[in-house]
């Protein structure tokens, strides 16, 4: 299948992208959700400006804080000892995005503006707090994750605006983990759980979850955190989190014929548990 | 749009409409059709070749996105007239029925078995998740590739 006809252009830096983007136009980073997009006919850019080649985009900084550079791959991010050191959920979630081709190519920043609803890093972000940054013809701006993620396939992003980066707050002093529920076939997430907890001794002093998968975008879970807060991660503590998830979630349920909703918002139970069980552990 | 490409060695200039998948581009510019389209959905790996040393299935990127690149095919894969150790292995173990997923699996497994010297069944099997044969030959093919992640190590 070919994509259909565009006019192509190849930024060498942001400024040369945001003046090249048109109003039909897209931007192009790996290409692994958007060439596919393309070849089904679902969707039929007029004009890619390629972003693949700005050096200024592409790297990892560890400065008291994680910023990733939007278009960094996700095999990048999986393999780089900052971020298993600074958010071990987010190297985890990358590792386990598509296959080795998939994260060769796909990057962050071409993830989160796809913003599919079966994505990981999204889940991962949400749940630990990241921000991203924006650059469009009238400036930059920073948009939190949670906010970012406006609903299915639809994010904060204005027409014509570039992610320059993605950062996050230092999470080396906490337990943080990403499971997910692998479609057989596609190995997208049917569902997919981030936790982030600040252990006190054997007391969880706070946690961060979020899911994504089984809903239309990732979902922060505040009932979640409260059960999970304060106790020692005992089995009542969990139970009442595997609980509390499933209304945290309902409003945002996302399924199909072979997962529905039902069943995903169950599962959502059974995978935070992992998730926790995976951040101890 | 021109594009320099090196495939197996070879410097290769070319116009191209920028639709042009890099899988177009080897198969139908450059005449080079063991990399083949399978689902066309960037599912099945069939059309897996290695760009700049990474494994990558080329129906999902444009020949202009290669732009500079060095490409490797299976065509490129033996050298000096010798079957790379991943060839031989699928020939030994017959890690092939109808034959149509293998170049994609020998041009996944080589790059794998190299940077996972004896890496186990289970991680191969896991590692070759974004490879599918519809011949459903995978025993002999995770055999193959055992045999050379397991000489990698010694
Ligand atoms: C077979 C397969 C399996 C996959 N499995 C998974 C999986 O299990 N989990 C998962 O999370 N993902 C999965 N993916 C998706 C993969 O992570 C993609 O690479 C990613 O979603 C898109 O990144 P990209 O760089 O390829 O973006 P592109 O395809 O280049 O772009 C995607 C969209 O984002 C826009 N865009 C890109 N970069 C920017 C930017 N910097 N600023 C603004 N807009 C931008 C583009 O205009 C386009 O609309 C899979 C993909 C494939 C092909
Ligand atoms: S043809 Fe490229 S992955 Fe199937
Ligand atoms: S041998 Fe026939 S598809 Fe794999």
């Amino acid at each position: 299948m070919w994509p259909n006809k565009f006019e192509y252009t190849r930024a060498g830096s942001v400024d040369e992208a945001l003046g090249a983007i048109s109003d039909e136009g897209k931007f192009l980073a790996g290409g692994h959700s958007l060439l596919p997009v393309m070849k089904l006919r679902l969707d039929a850019p007029e004009q890619l400006v390629d972003i693949g080649g700005i050096d200024s985009l592409r790297g990892i900084s560890a400065n008291g804080e994680l910023s990733i550079g939007a278009t960094t791959t996700h095999a990048e991010i999986a393999a780089s000892a900052d971020v298993q050191a600074m958010c071990a959920g987010l190297a985890s979630a990358c590792g386990q995005v598509g296959d080795q081709a998939v994260r060769n190519f796909g990057t962050i920043g071409g993830n989160i503006a796809h913003a599919d609803p079966a994505s990981d890093p999204p889940t991962v972000l949400v749940a630990c707090g990241a921000t991203v940054h924006i650059q469009g013809a009238g400036g930059a701006r920073s948009v939190g994750a949670e906010d970012f993620f406006v609903d299915l396939f639809e994010t904060a992003l204005d027409d014509g605006e570039l992610i320059t980066s993605v950062s996050l707050p230092n999470c080396s002093d906490c337990q943080c983990a990403y499971v997910k529920f692998p479609h057989p076939a596609s190995r997208y997430a049917i569902v997919g759980v981030a936790v982030c907890l600040k252990m006190d001794g054997d007391t969880c002093a706070s946690a961060d979850v979020a899911v994504g998968g089984a809903t239309v975008k990732a979902v922060k879970c505040a009932g979640a955190e409260a059960a999970l807060a304060g106790s020692t991660l005992d089995d009542a503590a969990l139970s009442a989190a595997a609980e509390a998830v499933k209304a945290d979630i309902g409003d945002w349920l996302a399924g199909d014929i072979a997962y529905p909703e039902a069943y995903r918002q169950q599962m959502a139970g059974v995978f935070l548990k992992r998730a926790v069980a995976a951040a101890t552990g | 749009m021109q594009v320099a490409i090196t495939v197996n060695g070879v410097d290769h200039e070319r116009d191209v409409d920028p639709r042009t998948l890099l899988v177009h581009f080897l198969r139908e510019e450059l005449d080079l059709t063991g990399a083949k389209i399978g689902c066309d959905t960037s599912q099945c790996g069939a059309c897996t070749v290695h760009l700049d040393g990474k494994v990558l299935k080329s129906c999902t990127l444009l020949a202009v996105q290669a732009d500079g690149a060095d490409v490797t095919t299976i065509e490129g894969l033996a050298e000096g007239g010798e079957h790379h150790p991943m060839q031989t292995s699928f020939w030994e173990n017959h890690g092939l029925q109808c034959g149509y997923c293998t170049p994609g699996m020998i041009m996944a497994s080589a790059a794998f078995a190299q940077d996972n010297p004896g890496a186990s069944e289970d991680e191969i099997r896991h590692y070759l998740e974004g490879n599918i044969c519809r011949c459903t030959g995978y025993h002999n093919i995770v055999k193959a590739v055992k045999q050379v992640a397991d000489a990698a190590a010694t």
